[in-house]
């Protein structure tokens, strides 16, 4: 299979698809966690307690009610290779701690991949909703309906005082956790991150690095999300992390603005000289993967860079990671070997386009 | 030292995993240590959030929370003691928060800004909510029909009581 077939099927639609602004906010997540009344959670469950969560789930996704939102696919982990469900955790569709649950834990996927439910994780239930740019409201629309659809099926812990009862009281009360993945290399370059960042953390915000709690930030992506679930409505969440990603944005766009006045040689020099490595090197590992990458999405959005397309960094995010090299690759790589093909992708990928370095 | 499986970065990571009684040691760059998963996921949860959270859950000395909890306190439906939901950051079963409820209002504040849920109320749960409340009204009627000695209109409130009960119980 070459490249570009294959991804055309490794990546879910709506990573290929652009969306509003997402030069800078790349991604738009939902995340609500429900639970079955008189269940135990998932972490006291025997076989039985997990048989039955899924299968309650099974029998709500084949109703009218929620068939009207699409095909869901209900897969149990232990149906999965190991493989496969690596390749999920890299596609952002499920978390590692899902992909280790491989006795109880199940997903159900939608065909194109915004919507999934996941099933037996910390909490019963898990409804998922990921869209290309800054779409919070839009992915809180859906998950929410499709939330209400469940509901018609599944009786929900839920508690007057507390609200919606989760495993963790970290996300009791709306149990929503809303994020938005942001590429901010102005502000890593400009030297101001470490200021936004504090000042986005007293708003009751958290940023972590892209794969999660306790991250690091690698390829200047962040990760910023509501911490608070208990005690705001769902809107005034999702109105306050709109709001401040929206002046991240902002701030991002003017340190780009000033860092090209101020030192556009230095700033092509970066730019150019990781794309020649990206270009050419013959080993890359992850870490400088995404760093590179980096600077050459910075470089398209800034007109140095022409003919490279702008998904190039969403799809080789995905594409270098070990899960989907090996499956790419379609055999089991060691992580030296791994980082020689990675660095065949890459030049691969770039071959794609027609480049031109201004 | 190189790590020890890629042979090319410097090894970083370095630990010691006893399974058995057998114990195995590590040396490895930190991207081989990431690979490696399971192993480096271990390590790494001394620093993750859950333990972060039982920390939290632990400071019983601290203000906010005034004595030690009973030490035979635990949930009545999943049997899941206070102590191991300290230790472990995670309730047993939805009726823990019930069971915990005179522990928990010092943990919510420190960990949400209100104890008060404010947002999206499911529609079945929404139902039981306002029986409830109406089921509360009608008791404390009961109570002032009878002490006014109307005993007709106690009658009355007793069957709506009755039938309402009735009602939850299905």
């Amino acid at each position: 299979m070459s490249l570009s077939d294959f991804l055309q099927r490794a990546m879910s639609k709506w990573m290929r698809d652009g969306g509003p602004n997402d030069d800078i906010a790349l991604t738009s997540r939902i995340r609500i966690a429900r639970n079955i009344t008189d269940v135990p959670f998932p972490m006291l469950q025997t076989d039985s307690h997990a048989d039955a969560v899924i299968d309650r789930v099974r029998r709500a996704l084949a109703s009218p009610d929620v068939r009207r939102f699409g095909n869901f696919e209900l897969v149990r982990c232990s149906e999965l290779s190991a493989l496969d469900r690596q390749v999920l955790v890299e596609k952002h569709l499920i978390s590692k701690d899902l992909a280790d649950e491989v006795k109880h834990g199940a997903v159900a996927l939608r065909d194109d991949e915004v919507v999934n439910l996941m099933i037996n994780e910390e909490d019963h239930i898990r409804i998922q909703c990921i869209m290309p740019g800054l779409r919070l409201e839009e992915a809180w629309q859906l998950a929410n309906e499709l939330d209400d659809a469940l509901e018609k099926h599944i009786p929900y812990a839920f508690h007057d005082r507390y609200g919606y009862l989760t495993a963790c009281p970290t996300n009791v009360g709306t149990g929503i956790r809303a994020s938005v993945m942001m590429h901010l290399p102005g502000l890593v370059l400009s030297g101001q991150i470490n200021r936004m960042l504090s000042a986005v953390s007293q708003v009751g915000l958290t940023v972590r690095g892209m794969y999660g709690e306790g991250s690091e930030s690698a390829g200047n992506l962040f990760q910023v999300s509501n911490q608070v679930t208990l005690g705001e409505t769902e809107e005034e969440i999702i109105g306050n992390l709109s709001s401040i990603v929206n002046q991240l944005m902002d701030h991002e766009r003017a340190a780009r603005r000033m860092l090209l006045q101020e030192n556009r040689e230095g700033l092509e020099d970066r730019v150019c000289r990781s794309f020649g490595i990206l270009a050419y090197a013959r080993k890359m590992d992850s870490k400088e993967t995404l760093q590179r990458l980096s600077d050459v999405r910075l470089g398209i959005d800034l007109g140095i860079i022409k003919g490279v397309s702008a998904g190039i960094l969403k799809e080789l995010m995905v594409m270098t990671q070990p899960a989907f090299l090996q499956k790419y690759y379609n055999q089991e790589l060691s992580p030296a070997t791994r980082d020689s093909r990675r660095a065949t992708l890459i030049r691969e990928r770039l071959r794609l386009d027609d480049t031109e370095v201004q | 030292m190189m790590c020890e499986e890629c042979h090319a970065r410097p090894a970083t990571v370095h630990f010691t995993k006893i399974v058995g009684g057998e114990k195995s040691e590590y040396h490895l760059c930190e991207q081989c240590a990431r690979d490696k998963g399971d192993v480096f996921a271990k390590a790494a949860q001394a620093f993750d959030f859950n333990h972060l959270l039982s920390g939290l859950l632990n400071m019983e000395s601290s203000p906010g929370i005034a004595a030690p909890p009973p030490a035979n306190l635990r949930c009545d439906v999943c049997g899941l003691t206070y102590h191991q939901f300290t230790q472990m950051g995670r309730f047993g079963c939805p009726h823990c928060y019930e069971s915990f409820a005179s522990r928990l209002e010092p943990l919510l504040r420190r960990i949400q800004s209100n104890g008060q849920h404010r947002g999206k109320v499911p529609l079945r749960a929404g139902e039981q909510v306002k029986k409830r409340k109406v089921l509360d009204r009608l008791r404390i009627e009961l109570q002032q029909a009878i002490a006014a000695e109307r005993f007709e209109r106690a009658a009355e409130l007793r069957d709506q009581i009755r039938s309402l009960e009735q009602e939850f119980e299905q």
